[in-house]
C-alpha cells in the first residue's frame, strides 16, 4: 500500500520529468553560483588585500596572470566586483529558469490532478452521486490538489535545495581544513533533530487549532442559518454566548499553535547561533595559529550561515509531507472509483419503437427488490401515464429507461423496438431519451444557457417556442433580466416550480425519441399543467411520451394508463376502461372527481 | 449574482480604513507597544552582529592575538540572547495580537448579527456572511499582527545600518545609500503588478471550487442531459487559464527578486572595490570593509519587505472594507433609546419592568412594501382575540407570510401600527416580543448538540424533567427513547441525523415549553408519512391551545380546527370566517378547499404524503 502510494507521486513527477530536471538542474547551478561570491571576498582579503598565497584553482591563477598578475588585479579591484555582480546575475538567472520550470511542473500536476478529478467525478455512474457527500468530493477536489501542488512543486525542491547547498559546502569546507569543518557542523544534527521531532510533538495541537476553527464555522453557520428561530426565541444572548465559547476556543488554540512555533523559532535559532560562535571562536582560534587564512575565515563563517537556516524550514517541510501523502490517498480514492464502463460495440438504434420490459425484477444495489418481475409495453408514438403509490417502483422505470441503472443478466430485460436497452450506447440513449425529473438541478449560468444546454447551437427561436411550451416564458420575461438571468448557486433562486418549467423547456428543445415526465408537473398548478400538456401533445406528436403523476385530469389524457403498485403492474388500459374496474386507479378517481362539483377549469394558455 | 459581486479590489490606499482597524484593534495596543519594542531590539542586534565579526578581524586576527576573547564572547551571547528573546518576544505578542483582533472583530460581528433584522438576511447569503466573520477577519488579524512587523522591522533596519555605517565610514556610506532608491523604485513596480496576477489567481481559483461545486451537486442533472464531455472540457479551460495565470504570475515573482538581489550584489562589488582601495592605503581595516560587505548583501532585505507590507495592506484593504461595513451596518428595526431605558436590550434585559402579555393583536391600516417597492400588503386590518387561532390561506406572495413577519416584529411596517393588548409594538423592546413568542418554522431547524439542549433551548432554565414532559406532550418521546442515547443523542448539524418529521417533533417540543402566549406555525409542506402526519397534527393542536396563533396552513385538519380563517390574496383580506361560513360561500377557499382536499386524499391512498405540493394551504 505505501509503496504503491509512493508510486503514484512519482508518476506524477514523471509525467512533468524534463521540467523538473531542468528546473533541479538550474536549481543547482544556481546554489554554485551563491558559493562563489565568499570565495572570491576570500581571495580578495587574502590574496589582494594581505598579499597571501592564492586557494583558487590553477586555471583561475592562469587567468589571473593572464590579465596582469596579482598586482592588477590590487589596482583594479573593480574586476573582482564585477565577478561579483556575474556570478550574482547568473545565480539569478539560474533561480529563474528554476522557478518558471517548477512552476509550469507544479501548474501542469494541478492541472492534470483537477481534470482527472473532474472527469473523472462526471463519469462515475450515477449510483454513486445518489450516495456521495458533496462536502467531502469538494474538499478533496480543492484543498487536497492544492497539498500536493505545493509540495511536488515547491517542497521537493526546496528540500534538494537545503541538502544540495549543504553538501557544496561541506566538499568545499572539508577540502579546506576537516577537523575545522566538523566543528562548525556539529550542532546541525541536533538542528535536524529539533526540527524533526518538534513538527512531531506539536501536530497536536496543530490539529486541535484546525478542530476549534471547524467549530466556530459550525456555530455561525448554524447560527446564521437558523437565525429565525433564534430571534423566535429571543436567544440572542445565549447565541452570542455560543459563539463567544466557540470564538474564544478558537482564539487560545491558535495562539497557542502559535506560540509552539515561536518557541521553534527561537529554539532552533539559539542552536544556530551557538553555532555561529562555535564557528567564529574556532576560526578566530586557526587563523591565529596560522591553520587558516583570513579569506578561509570569511568562507566559513558565510557558508555555515547559508547551510543553516534552510535546516530550520525542513522540519515544516518534511511535516507537510506527510499531510501530502494523506492528499494523496484521498485524491487516489476518487481516481479509482470504476466509472461507467465504455461499451465499444455498443449500439445506437432507431428509438421510435416499442418500450418492452419483459419479467424484469429489479433491486438497487442488491437491496430491497422494486420492481418484480414486471410484464408491460410502453407502445411506440403514443402518450402512456402511470399511476403509483410512492416507492411502488416508477423511479426506477425511469431510471432503467435512460440506463442510469441497469437490470442484471438474467433478471428480465428492456428493450425499444426489440433492441435489448443494455447493448444500446449509454450517451445516443440519453441524448435521445428526454428527462424531466421532479427536483432538477439548474446550472449557475444565465437562464438562456441553462435552456440551451443539451443544444448548444439553438437559435432564440427554439428557445422561444421552448418556454412558450413549458409555460416559463412569463416569468422569464419579468425577472430582472429576463433571458440573461443568472440562476443557481451564484445568481436568483427559483421556486420550485419556476425550476420545474426550467427543466421541461431545457428538454423540449432537444429533439427526442422518448420523453419522460417523472411527477415533474406537481409542483406547478393544475391549469399550468394542463396548459404544458396541450403545448407537449401538438409539439411532440409520434414521441414515445412518458407521464408519471397522482392527478386524473393528467392521466385521463393519455393513451394508454399503467397502474403500478408493490413493483407489479396490477391495472393497465384506458381511462374509461381503468375507471370501471374496481382498483386503485378508479380509488383515486373517486377522490378526485367527487370533489370537483363545479367541472375543472378548461386548459387555458399561461 | 451582480448585486452580491465582491468588491475585492480598491485601487486607492484607503488610510482613513487602516485609522478605523486600528481603533478596532484598540485592546491590543498595549501589545502592539510591546511588540515595537521587540523589534527595534531584534533590528539592533541584527546590525550588532556584522559588527562582532569584524571586531574578530580587527582585535584578533590582524593583530594575531587571542587576548580579550572572553568580553568578546560575552558581548556576542549577550546579543545573541536579545536578539532569541526579542524574536520570541515579537512572534508571541504578533500571534497574540492576531489572535486577540480575531476575537474582538468576531464578537463585534457576530453581536451585529444577532442586531441586524431579516430584511438584511433576505438580501444577504450566508456565506457571504460567513467569509465576513472567517477568512476577512482572519486576513485582518495577521495583517494588523504581521505585516506591521515588518513595517517596523524594515525601518529600524535601515535607520541602525545607515547609523552604524556612517559611524564607521562616512564616505563609503553615502556612496552605498545610493542604491535604496533604484532597490525601492524596482520593489514598487514589481509590487504593483504582482497584486493585479495575483488578484486574478485567487478568482480563478474560486471558480474552480464553484465548478467542482456545481460539477458535483449537478452530476446526476448532468447524467440526465449526458452532458459529461462538455462540462468537463469547459472546466478543462478554466483550469487552463488557471494555470497560464499562476504561471505568468510566478514569472513576475521569479524576476524580481533576482533583479534586486543582483542591485544589492552591485552594492556589495562597489564596496570591495572602493573599500578595498582603502584598505590598501590604510585607511580602513578589513574588519570593517567585512562588516560594510555584510550589510550590503542584506539591504535589500528591509526593502523587499517594506514594498511586501505595502502591496499585502492593499489586499487586505479589500477584506477590511467588507468586514467594516458588516461592524457598521445600522439595522433598521432597533428599539429606541427610551425603550431600552424602560425595558433594556438584548444582552441586558430589564424583565423587572417587562409588562405581562395577553395577547390581543391588532392590524391598523397596515401597509408593507420590500425595499425593491414589491407592495405586499396594502390597508391591512385585522384583529385577533387572545387565545385565538387564526389560519392563513392563500396563494404564494400573497402577504401570509408578512403578516406573520410583522407580528413578530420581524419586519417593520412601512405604515400603520400593530398594537399587542393595546400597545404600540414599537413602544415595547423587541426581546420582550420574542421571548413571548413561540415559533415553528416550516423547515424546522436544530442546532448541533443533543435532542435534550435542543428542546431547552426554548426556556433554558428548564430541567430535565420539563424537556421531557414537553416531549411527551407532543408525542416526540416514543421515537426520542428509540434512539441509541435517548434524549442524549446528538442530532449532528443542523439537526442532519434525524428525519424531517422527527426534526418537526422536536421543534413543537421546544416551542412548547417556552410556554409563548403568542404561536406561529408555519406549516410543512412536505416528506413525512401518515403516520408522522398524525402525530404532528396532535403536535399542533396541544401547542395551540390557550395562545394566541397564527397558522400559514397547508393541511385541511389544521385549516378546519382555526377559529378564523383568512383567505390572504394580493396583500389584502379576501375573505374571513370559520370553515363552515367559508364552505358556504362557494368562494376562494371553497376552490382552495376542494384542490387541496382531492390531492391528499389521493397522496393518502398512494402511501404517502411525500410528494404532495401545498402551494396554497
Amino acid at each position: 500500500m505505501y509503496k504503491n502510494k509512493l508510486l503514484k507521486m512519482r508518476h506524477l513527477i514523471w509525467m512533468n520529468g524534463w521540467y523538473f530536471l531542468g528546473a533541479t538542474m538550474a536549481l543547482l547551478l544556481a546554489i554554485l553560483m551563491d558559493f562563489v561570491t565568499p570565495i572570491l571576498l576570500g581571495e580578495t582579503v587574502d590574496r589582494f588585500l594581505l598579499g597571501g598565497e592564492s586557494t583558487l584553482p590553477a586555471w583561475a591563477n592562469a587567468f589571473v596572470d593572464r590579465i596582469g598578475g596579482p598586482e592588477w588585479v590590487r589596482r583594479n579591484l573593480w574586476s573582482v566586483g564585477l565577478c561579483i555582480v556575474l556570478a550574482s546575475l547568473l545565480s539569478g538567472a539560474f533561480y529563474f529558469i528554476k522557478s518558471r520550470l517548477s512552476s509550469v511542473a507544479c501548474e501542469s500536476i494541478g492541472v492534470y490532478l483537477r481534470d482527472q478529478l473532474y472527469t473523472r467525478i462526471q463519469k462515475l455512474p450515477y449510483h454513486y452521486h445518489v450516495k456521495s457527500e458533496a462536502g467531502d468530493l469538494i474538499q478533496r477536489c480543492t484543498s487536497d490538489v492544492e497539498t500536493m501542488r505545493t509540495f511536488l512543486g515547491d517542497e521537493i525542491l526546496e528540500i534538494i535545495s537545503s541538502l544540495f547547498t549543504i553538501f557544496v559546502a561541506l566538499v568545499y569546507l572539508l577540502q579546506e581544513n576537516v577537523s575545522l569543518t566538523l566543528w562548525c557542523l556539529c550542532l546541525t544534527p541536533a538542528l535536524f533533530l529539533f526540527a524533526w521531532l518538534f513538527f512531531n510533538w506539536v501536530s497536536k495541537s496543530f490539529a486541535a487549532a484546525d478542530e476549534a476553527d471547524g467549530l466556530m464555522n459550525a456555530v455561525l453557520q448554524e447560527n446564521l442559518t437558523g437565525v429565525r428561530v433564534v430571534r423566535a426565541f429571543g436567544r440572542q444572548k445565549f447565541e452570542v454566548d455560543k459563539f463567544d465559547r466557540a470564538s474564544k476556543d478558537l482564539r487560545n488554540k491558535s495562539f497557542n499553535m502559535s506560540k509552539l512555533l515561536a518557541v521553534y523559532w527561537s529554539g532552533s535559532e539559539l542552536i544556530g547561533r551557538v553555532q555561529i560562535l562555535i564557528t567564529l571562536i574556532l576560526c578566530v582560534i586557526y587563523v591565529v595559529r596560522g591553520e587558516l587564512t583570513l579569506g578561509g575565515m570569511i568562507v566559513f563563517t558565510t557558508y555555515i550561515n547559508t547551510v543553516l537556516w534552510p535546516i530550520r524550514q525542513m522540519g515544516g517541510i518534511l511535516s507537510d509531507a506527510g499531510k501530502s501523502s494523506v492528499a494523496m490517498n484521498r485524491i487516489r480514492e476518487i481516481l479509482t472509483q470504476p466509472i461507467e464502463p465504455e461499451e465499444k460495440d455498443a449500439l445506437t438504434p432507431p428509438l421510435d419503437g416499442d418500450i418492452v420490459f419483459d419479467h424484469v425484477t429489479f433491486g438497487y444495489d442488491g437491496g430491497r427488490i422494486v420492481m418484480n418481475d414486471m410484464n408491460f409495453t410502453i407502445p411506440a408514438g403514443k402518450t402512456t401515464a402511470i399511476l403509483g403509490a410512492t416507492g411502488c417502483g416508477k423511479s426506477s422505470l425511469v431510471h432503467l429507461l435512460q440506463r442510469l441503472y441497469d437490470v442484471e443478466k438474467g433478471k428480465g430485460t428492456v428493450s425499444i423496438g426489440g433492441v435489448d436497452i443494455r447493448s444500446i450506447d449509454r450517451k445516443y440513449l440519453r441524448t435521445r431519451v428526454g428527462l424531466v425529473l421532479q427536483e432538477n438541478f439548474l446550472y449557475s449560468r444565465t437562464l438562456k444557457e441553462n435552456i440551451a444546454i443539451a443544444v448548444p447551437d439553438a437559435t432564440d427561436e427554439m428557445i422561444d417556442r421552448a418556454v412558450t411550451d413549458a409555460c416559463a416564458k412569463d416569468f422569464i420575461l419579468k425577472s430582472d433580466k429576463g433571458f440573461d438571468t443568472v440562476v443557481g448557486e451564484r445568481g436568483v433562486t427559483l421556486s420550485g416550480g419556476q425550476k420545474q418549467r426550467i427543466a421541461i423547456a431545457r428538454t423540449l428543445i432537444k429533439d427526442s425519441d422518448i420523453l419522460i415526465f417523472d411527477d415533474s408537473l406537481s409542483a406547478v398548478d393544475t391549469e399550468t399543467d394542463a396548459a404544458i400538456r396541450k403545448a407537449l401533445k401538438e409539439r411532440s406528436k409520434n414521441v414515445t411520451t412518458l407521464i408519471i403523476s397522482h392527478r386524473v385530469t393528467t392521466l385521463s389524457q393519455a393513451d394508454h394508463i399503467l397502474v403500478m403498485e408493490d413493483g407489479r403492474i396490477t391495472q393497465q388500459g384506458s381511462h374509461d376502461e381503468l375507471v370501471k374496474q374496481p382498483g386503485l386507479y378508479s380509488r383515486i378517481f373517486n377522490i378526485q372527481s367527487s370533489q370537483e362539483s363545479s367541472p375543472p377549469a378548461p386548459p387555458q394558455g399561461c | 449574482m451582480s448585486q452580491l459581486q465582491e468588491k475585492d479590489f480598491t485601487q486607492k490606499f484607503n488610510l482613513s480604513l487602516f485609522k478605523k482597524l486600528f481603533f478596532h484593534a484598540r485592546e491590543s495596543w498595549g501589545d502592539l507597544a510591546r511588540l515595537a519594542v521587540c523589534m527595534l531590539l531584534v533590528a539592533l542586534a541584527d546590525v550588532i552582529f556584522p559588527l562582532l565579526t569584524s571586531y574578530t578581524i580587527d582585535h584578533f586576527i590582524t593583530p594575531g592575538t587571542l587576548s580579550g576573547m572572553t568580553p568578546f564572547v560575552i558581548a556576542y551571547l549577550v546579543t545573541m540572547t536579545v536578539h532569541i528573546s526579542a524574536t520570541f518576544g515579537f512572534q508571541y505578542f504578533a500571534s497574540r495580537i492576531e489572535a486577540d483582533v480575531c476575537y474582538a472583530i468576531r464578537k463585534k460581528g457576530f453581536r451585529k448579527l444577532q442586531e441586524l433584522p431579516f430584511s438584511y438576511y433576505d438580501t444577504t447569503p450566508v456565506g457571504y456572511l460567513m467569509s465576513r466573520l472567517t477568512s476577512d477577519t482572519q486576513s485582518l488579524g495577521s495583517m494588523i499582527g504581521w505585516v506591521l512587523i515588518d513595517l517596523i522591522w524594515s525601518v529600524l533596519m535601515l535607520i541602525f545600518t545607515a547609523a552604524a555605517m556612517f559611524a564607521l565610514n562616512w564616505k563609503l556610506a553615502l556612496i552605498i545609500l545610493v542604491v535604496i532608491p533604484p532597490l525601492a523604485l524596482v520593489s514598487a513596480w514589481f509590487q504593483k503588478r504582482m497584486l493585479p496576477t495575483e488578484r486574478s489567481i485567487r478568482k480563478l481559483l474560486s471558480r474552480i471550487t464553484g465548478s467542482f461545486n456545481e460539477g458535483i451537486m449537478g452530476a446526476k442533472t448532468t447524467k440526465t442531459l449526458a452532458r459529461e464531455d462538455k462540462n468537463a472540457e469547459e472546466f478543462n479551460v478554466i483550469i487552463r487559464d488557471l494555470k497560464h495565470a499562476a504561471v505568468r504570475s510566478t514569472t513576475l515573482s521569479c524576476l524580481y527578486m533576482p533583479i534586486i538581489i543582483s542591485i544589492g550584489a552591485m552594492a556589495t562589488a562597489y564596496v570591495l572595490w572602493r573599500g578595498g582601495h582603502q584598505v590598501l592605503t590604510g585607511v580602513l581595516t578589513v574588519g570593517v570593509l567585512q562588516a560594510f560587505i555584510n550589510y550590503t548583501m542584506q539591504v535589500f532585505e528591509p526593502i523587499r519587505a517594506i514594498a511586501a507590507t505595502f502591496s499585502q495592506m492593499q489586499s487586505t484593504q479589500a477584506a477590511g472594507e467588507r468586514v467594516l461595513s458588516l461592524l457598521e451596518t445600522e439595522p433598521d428595526i432597533a428599539d429606541t433609546p427610551e425603550v431600552i431605558a424602560a425595558f433594556g436590550d438584548q444582552m441586558h434585559p430589564k424583565k423587572e419592568n417587562w409588562p405581562e402579555i395577553k395577547g390581543d393583536i391588532d392590524f391598523e391600516h397596515v401597509d408593507f412594501k420590500y425595499k425593491d417597492g414589491t407592495q405586499v400588503l396594502s390597508d391591512f386590518n385585522l384583529h385577533v382575540n387572545a387565545g385565538e387561532t387564526i389560519a392563513l390561506v392563500g396563494p404564494t406572495g400573497a402577504g401570509k407570510s408578512t403578516v406573520v413577519n410583522l407580528v413578530c416584529r420581524f419586519y417593520e411596517a412601512t405604515s400603520g401600527v400593530i398594537k399587542i393588548d393595546g400597545e404600540d409594538l414599537r413602544t415595547r423592546s423587541q426581546l420582550w416580543l420574542q421571548s413571548h413568542l413561540g415559533y415553528v418554522l416550516q423547515e424546522p431547524r436544530l442546532f448541533s448538540g443533543t435532542i435534550m439542549e435542543n428542546i431547552r433551548y426554548g426556556r433554558l432554565d428548564a430541567t430535565d424533567e420539563e424537556v421531557m414532559e414537553a416531549a411527551r406532550l407532543v408525542n416526540a418521546e416514543t421515537f426520542i427513547l428509540k434512539m441509541e442515547k435517548g434524549y442524549h443523542t446528538d442530532v449532528g448539524e443542523g439537526g442532519s441525523r434525524l428525519s424531517t418529521g422527527e426534526k418537526q417533533l422536536i421543534s413543537f417540543a421546544r416551542a412548547l415549553l417556552s410556554n409563548p402566549r403568542i404561536f406561529i406555525l408555519d406549516e410543512a409542506t412536505s416528506s413525512v408519512d401518515t403516520q408522522t402526519e398524525q402525530i404532528i397534527q396532535h403536535a399542533i393542536t396541544k401547542v395551540l391551545e390557550g395562545r394566541t396563533s397564527f397558522i400559514i396552513a397547508h393541511r385541511l385538519s389544521t385549516v378546519r380546527n382555526a377559529d378564523r380563517i383568512l383567505v390572504i390574496e394580493g396583500g389584502k383580506i379576501a375573505e374571513m370566517g370559520d370553515h363552515d361560513a367559508l364552505m358556504a360561500k362557494r368562494g376562494a377557499y371553497w376552490r382552495l378547499y376542494t384542490n387541496q382536499f382531492m390531492e391528499e386524499q389521493s397522496m393518502e391512498v398512494l402511501g404517502g404524503l411525500s410528494q404532495t405540493p401545498k402551494k396554497n394551504f
